[in-house]
């Protein structure tokens, strides 16, 4: 087995997993404390990316532009809060579903409106573009490892602000139950519209750190929002804890049975029954897993302590 | 789940509408309406089985799009080993092998996901549902022999007895009497014991499971008929389009179902029709007027589920609101 390709493999795992965490985060708060089940939150991923990459151009710095995007994505958080989602916050799921539905039309043709049918790359400054090496000849683009970085940084934080901010305890607080925290004289509106900012920054965040990747794009939220739920409905829906070990879990399983789940299959199959049988199994591998993991524990691994 | 009567003239009055408008246009030379007919009405019937778990059940799939996909690709995937060889066991143009293989894998398909996401409740069903959905999309991209991302052609339509599945007309009228077939179906089921029971977990399930009713039996075998209507309209569809890709069980395309079923009224016998009819004409209208189409439609769906509860047979009946 090729091992600088296993490494190089479980740090790319790594780095998807941190990704899905900071949409993972946003999602699971919002449902935590509002009970607001928000498709669009991948289009504000979108949305992050847009920004970002359009003020990268304005600006051509991409630090600068990532500094200057976050508070807009938080700002267009609080727009889809005012707006639309306070008015659904006590409607049941499907409502909730649908007009979340309807929103990431609404987000997606708008993004098509402003910046055109075609995706923006992101420009990343010199520093940012060169490779690290790692240990004896296994190199790591250096903007791999900015990504993994602020990923942990961020988690770390949001660890932080939960566990042991005035915020983070009313975010408990708000989630375990809701009436209680009103009732103490809490401006729960407020709390409302701060989390829900915070979820949109988070996603935001994601889409700007994937955009030079991959490029901003119409629609590119809609794939990762999908894996997003998966990470949240293994991890227990509401738990920040279960987001980040369901995110990990799910960024390396996904990237790691792409690249390695033929070599695993060989050992117990013929080499052409591998070779045809691997691709379908690693595409479907997340949701095997999840399939597993409710089989036995129909509320995911660190569900919420009851509200 | 109200038990007073209601006329069934309006139903029987749209379904006539529905019949009698597009074959008129058709004898006018304008095919394109029997065209488009031809789909609302397959998306109808996928609306309709959808509403029994959705409506009745209040089991809110978010993947009914996956038996969709599967009833076509039951369809297509025979066709292709009859052309180009391979996997002789399921090579077949015959429509009623096809349709058996559908609504089979479809039934297949639902009692497995069903068993599993059955166990959960809430947001936590409305997630697995999709995400299951999502599996049978990245199953079938990742098969590269029937065309992966890009689809595959249907070489020819299913050979079906008596009839000639290539002439708009008489596909049409198939697709018209499964609608009928479908609703009275899921009306049968609705208003049977079993139906009463489903109905009554709906609406408060610790009530029924104390009753003695094993309320999970109950819900899984819904979920399964449901599923293999799905597939059968799945196989039509793929008649229809001739055209199987795995773009047809995208997240987006059921999520369009639940907004059709919504949007004309849930848990109502003519609502699931209704809904997609409004759906398929509005898409046809909105799009012809500006390729951001997407934009007054999401506004629209956003209006219809805050201003408009009950759907379009709840203003009819002055429930609106």
């Amino acid at each position: 087995m090729d091992y600088d390709l296993l490494f190089i493999q479980t740090l790319n795992g790594i780095q998807l997993g941190l990704l899905l965490f900071l949409v993972a985060s946003g999602l699971t708060l919002v449902f935590g404390i509002l009970d607001f089940v928000n498709l669009a939150h991948g289009s504000l991923y979108m949305f992050g990316a847009f920004i970002c990459a359009w003020l990268t151009l304005q600006l051509g710095n991409f630090i600068y532009a990532v500094l200057l995007a976050l508070p807009l994505t938080g700002l267009l958080g609080l727009a889809v809060e005012r707006l639309m989602a306070r008015y659904l916050y006590t409607r049941d799921h499907l409502d909730q579903v649908l007009a979340t539905f309807g929103l990431i039309l609404v987000l997606d043709t708008l993004a098509h409106l402003i910046w055109g049918p075609a995706g923006i790359a992101v420009p990343l400054p010199g520093w940012l573009r060169g490779q690290v090496e790692v240990f004896n000849g296994v190199v790591v683009p250096s903007f791999r490892l900015l990504i993994i970085a602020t990923g942990l940084v961020t988690a770390a934080f949001l660890f932080w602000l939960v566990n042991y901010t005035r915020l983070g305890m009313l975010i408990r607080a708000g989630a375990s139950n809701r009436t209680m925290v009103s009732a103490l004289g809490i401006d729960i509106q407020t709390l409302f519209a701060l989390v829900f900012a915070l979820g949109a920054m988070l996603a935001g965040l994601a889409g700007m750190l994937i955009a030079p990747i991959t490029e901003a794009s119409i629609g590119m939220g809609n794939n990762i929002i999908i894996t997003a739920f998966v990470v949240i409905i293994i991890g227990g829906i509401g738990s920040m804890k279960g987001a980040f070990i369901g995110a990990l879990l799910i960024g390396l399983i996904d990237t790691l049975g792409r690249s390695f789940l033929d070599d695993l299959f060989k050992l117990f199959m013929p080499s052409d029954a591998a070779e045809t049988s691997a691709p379908a199994v690693s595409a479907m591998l997340i949701y095997i897993i999840m399939a597993m993991v409710l089989a036995i524990r129909p509320q995911g691994l660190f569900p919420p302590k009851v509200r | 789940m109200s038990m007073t009567k209601r006329s069934i003239w309006p139903t029987l009055g749209f379904l006539l509408l529905l019949l009698v408008v597009p074959l008129g246009f058709y004898f006018y030379d304008n095919a394109f309406y029997l065209d488009l007919a031809t789909r609302l009405v397959i998306l109808g019937i996928a609306a309709t089985s959808l509403n029994l778990v959705l409506g009745y059940g209040g089991l809110i799939s978010f993947g009914h799009a996956a038996y969709i996909g599967i009833g076509a690709y039951a369809v297509g995937i025979p066709v292709y080993h009859e052309f180009y060889g391979g996997f002789d066991s399921i090579a077949s143009t015959n429509g009623l092998f096809q349709i058996a293989i559908a609504v089979g894998i479809a039934t297949l398909f639902a009692l497995i996901t069903g068993a599993i996401s059955l166990r959960t409740k809430g947001v936590y069903f409305i997630m697995i549902t999709m995400a299951f959905a999502q599996m049978a999309y990245y199953f079938f991209l990742s098969l590269d022999e029937y065309g992966g991302d890009d689809g595959l052609v249907i070489e020819v339509r299913s050979e079906m007895p008596f009839m000639d599945m290539d002439s708009p007309v008489q596909l049409f009228l198939l697709c018209w009497m499964s609608l009928v077939v479908a609703m009275l179906i899921v009306r049968t089921i609705v208003h049977s014991r079993f139906g009463m029971v489903l109905q009554g977990a709906k609406g408060n399930n610790e009530r029924m499971v104390t009753l003695g009713y094993n309320t999970y039996v109950y819900r899984l075998t819904a979920y399964v008929i449901s599923g293999a209507m799905c597939g059968y309209a799945g196989a039509l569809m793929g008649n229809f389009s001739s055209f199987i890709s795995p773009a047809m069980m995208e997240w987006g395309r059921s999520g369009e179902l639940m907004f059709m079923v919504i949007l004309g009224g849930a848990a109502t016998t003519l609502g699931p029709v209704l809904g997609s009819a409004a759906f398929i004409l509005l898409e046809e209208i909105f799009s012809s007027v500006t390729i951001y189409w997407h934009l007054p439609f999401g506004l629209l769906l956003i209006g219809v589920v805050l201003f408009a509860r009950g759907g379009l047979t709840g203003m009819f009946r002055g429930r609106g609101n």
